[in-house]
């Protein structure tokens, strides 16, 4: 047997580290927990406070605007469902869950990714981590995000941002590095500043890279709402994972359904915007 | 004439051991000894030149001979690794992040390969660039930006997307970026090699019109002969990384300074190539129209010659005048050169080859007079320097014509 005289105390290391950070680091964990905790409580605040179906008509006729009647007109008729098989109040408590997630890995990930095209070294350092954190299974973000920051909501948003925050750095990252060197050069050439070269030229540039990795940002945020309701994260992901529980069926396809017309009318949008941006550029 | 620009041993090494591989390059070691022991790569070799005020300074090379890399040595989009270049007074090798900025902004400019247009940014924009780093107020710019495209022939496409345009639509935007800020310096690097041969030609013939107006100091990297031969007032052969000869086009034709200018220039006949400007010279004898007969001639017993041209105030041509007309004009006591002044003597206008300034110094009884769209006189060519350039390049026994007889 191998394990008998070969055993990398892995798992006591990890429990010993992470026992230190509970400790040692409480304030700093309190304080992001509280900051979420705000952000995600205004989210949720406009979300549920309005009247649905003024929730209904803005969100719609964004759709429209940004995507096209098509839709515009599914994003009405979808939300119209959910709140037809009662789910409304849910499934806003998981909108206002992926919007911060969202919110939170573009305020993040975005300079990160930033700081990873300008310098190798980070961008280096930075890849396995990004691996590592796509490709761990995602439960297991459930553990630690539960020892140090406890049950409810807000572990919820941080585990769903550990999970999709990836892309985003990604493809600001990509979408900076894949500006043509010549353009870079020219825009030197004429005395441009660092932070003119940036915003004025590398940002816009990158704008439709940057907004795919946005799309999937949300789609992979809505991928972990049933996980995330493991820690108390309510919303549409306790609905089927409450069906799991019980074994009812129905409930359990209401829950889902529900999760995927969120999904489609959220990927419209935001595939529209990138699109829109690209179209900008191209035509 | 006042220089503007002076590149002084500027040497550039890629790699991480490019402190060795100066050091080596000091000791006479060769590009591929150093590349073979450092694995660094020489760019750039201990490159000195100046370049005057108006002056199309062509630096010309094959591609690897690290002309590319020389001019972005100049504005230090490259850094050179040894080596000075000053513009004017100012060391711009010594200059920090903030002057070479300024430098950038307001004194050099630059006209790339591939365009390098800013593709979210529409063609007034993109030609307004240079001023909006500058920090120019929106409307200010957009004025600048739209003179600068009537120049150019692009006004009514001042709000297009560049996608819209042509290649050479798209190189005259690049052109007219460089030329909003008022830069004393241009540095073209290879601007027309991305265009179809046609194109090329408009746009060369377009630069030296601009260039007639404008008066910028041009540094132009090409790889074609023909095209640095066509706008270089001079020229240098670059090959390696070094540069092997610098001199007027004519010069490099005939006087090649090395066997791989030699190899290069080889086959290339002049008549082709050279034209009215490249062989014109300042005329001996020239007076103005109120000078009279008595100066005409006393002009012309100074400089040997047989005939003087006059041009009026603004310098404009108006004729030729004999040594006979003169004397006899003089015992009439008549005064107005005008009068007697020969109206038919052969004109041409500067670009003109010298393919087409055969047949007309063949016919001519008089020197030839080079003028401007204006009228106004830029130099004269004598017969002989015609014939006899042509006669210094052929490899076939010259035809009949005589190169002694001239003007």
């Amino acid at each position: 047997m191998v394990n008998a005289w070969f055993r990398i105390p892995l798992g006591p290391w990890i429990d010993a580290a992470t026992g230190v950070l509970v400790v040692n680091l409480r304030g700093v964990f309190r304080s992001i927990s509280d900051w979420i905790g705000v952000v995600l409580g205004a989210v949720e605040g406009v979300l549920r406070g309005a009247p649905f179906w003024l929730v209904l008509l803005v969100v719609s006729l964004l759709a429209w605007k940004v995507a096209g009647r098509g839709p515009g007109l599914f994003a009405g008729a979808g939300l119209l469902f959910i709140a037809g098989i009662g789910l409304w109040d849910r499934a806003m408590i998981t909108l206002a869950l992926v919007l911060t997630a969202t919110l939170v890995s573009m305020i993040l990930g975005i300079p990160l990714g930033i700081l990873a095209a300008r310098s190798r070294t980070l961008d280096a350092v930075l890849r396995p981590v990004l691996d590592v954190m796509q490709t761990m299974p995602s439960f297991v973000y459930l553990i630690p995000a539960l020892m140090l920051f406890g049950i409810g909501r807000v572990p919820g948003v941080i585990a769903t941002v550990v999970f999709a925050m990836p892309p985003a750095i990604r493809l600001t990252n990509l979408g900076i590095r894949q500006v043509p060197r010549d353009v870079v050069e020219a825009a030197r050439a004429f005395g441009a500043t660092p932070s003119q070269l940036l915003f004025g030229v590398q940002l816009p540039l990158a704008l439709p890279t940057i907004m795919a990795g946005v799309n999937q940002t949300i789609l992979l945020s809505l991928s972990m709402v049933v996980i995330a309701a493991m820690i108390g994260a309510g919303g549409l992901g306790g609905v089927v994972l409450t069906a799991i529980q019980r074994v009812q069926i129905g409930t359990g396809f209401e829950g889902g359904i529900a999760i995927v017309i969120l999904a489609i009318v959220l990927d419209r949008i935001t595939q529209a915007l990138a699109r829109n941006r690209r179209g900008r550029n191209d035509s | 004439m006042d220089s503007l620009l002076r590149v002084e041993q500027v040497t550039k090494v890629f790699g991480r051991r490019s402190e060795r591989a100066l050091k080596m390059l000091a000791q006479g070691f060769g590009k591929d000894e150093i590349l073979r022991e450092t694995g660094a790569t020489v760019g750039v070799h201990s490159a000195s030149f100046t370049v005057n005020r108006g002056e199309i300074f062509v630096i010309m090379g094959l591609s690897g001979s690290g002309k590319s890399t020389l001019i972005r040595c100049i504005n230090r989009l490259i850094e050179p690794s040894a080596g000075r270049v000053f513009l004017g007074d100012q060391d711009v090798t010594a200059a920090d992040e903030r002057a070479l900025r300024e430098i950038r902004r307001r004194r050099m400019s630059m006209v790339f390969q591939r365009f390098a247009l800013f593709p979210h940014l529409n063609v007034a924009e993109n030609v307004a660039y240079g001023l909006r780093v500058r920090g120019v107020p929106p409307s200010e710019r957009r004025r600048r930006a739209m003179e600068i495209l009537e120049r150019v022939g692009l006004a009514r496409w001042a709000d297009a997307p560049i996608q819209r345009l042509s290649g050479g639509m798209q190189q005259r935007v690049g052109l007219g970026r460089a030329i909003v800020t008022d830069p004393e310096i241009l540095l073209m690097d290879e601007p027309f090699s991305a265009l179809d041969p046609l194109i090329r030609r408009d746009m060369q013939d377009e630069l030296l019109r601009l260039q007639s107006d404008l008066k910028k100091t041009i540094v132009f990297i090409t790889h074609d002969l023909d095209e640095a031969l066509k706008l270089g007032d001079r020229v240098a052969v670059m090959k390696d990384g070094v540069i092997h000869q610098i001199g007027a086009p004519e010069e490099i034709l005939q006087e090649p300074a090395t066997d791989y200018v030699a190899e290069f220039v080889r086959g290339v006949s002049p008549q082709h190539v050279l034209t009215a400007r490249h062989i014109m010279q300042t005329p001996g004898a020239l007076v103005k129209v109120k000078d009279g007969p008595r100066v005409a001639l006393r002009e012309m017993e100074a400089e040997g010659l047989s005939s003087a041209f006059v041009v009026d105030e603004a310098g404009r041509l108006v004729g030729l005048v004999l040594a006979d007309d003169a004397v006899r004009a003089i015992s009439e006591g008549r005064r107005n050169l005008r009068e007697i002044a020969v109206k038919d003597s052969p004109r041409v206008a500067p670009d003109t080859l010298m393919d087409d300034l055969l047949p007309i110094a063949a016919e001519a009884r008089y020197p030839i007079a080079v003028v401007d769209d204006d009228g106004r006189l830029l130099g004269i060519i004598a017969r002989v320097h015609v014939l006899s350039g042509l006669v210094a390049h052929r490899r076939e026994p010259a035809d009949g014509r005589k190169p002694g007889e001239g003007a």
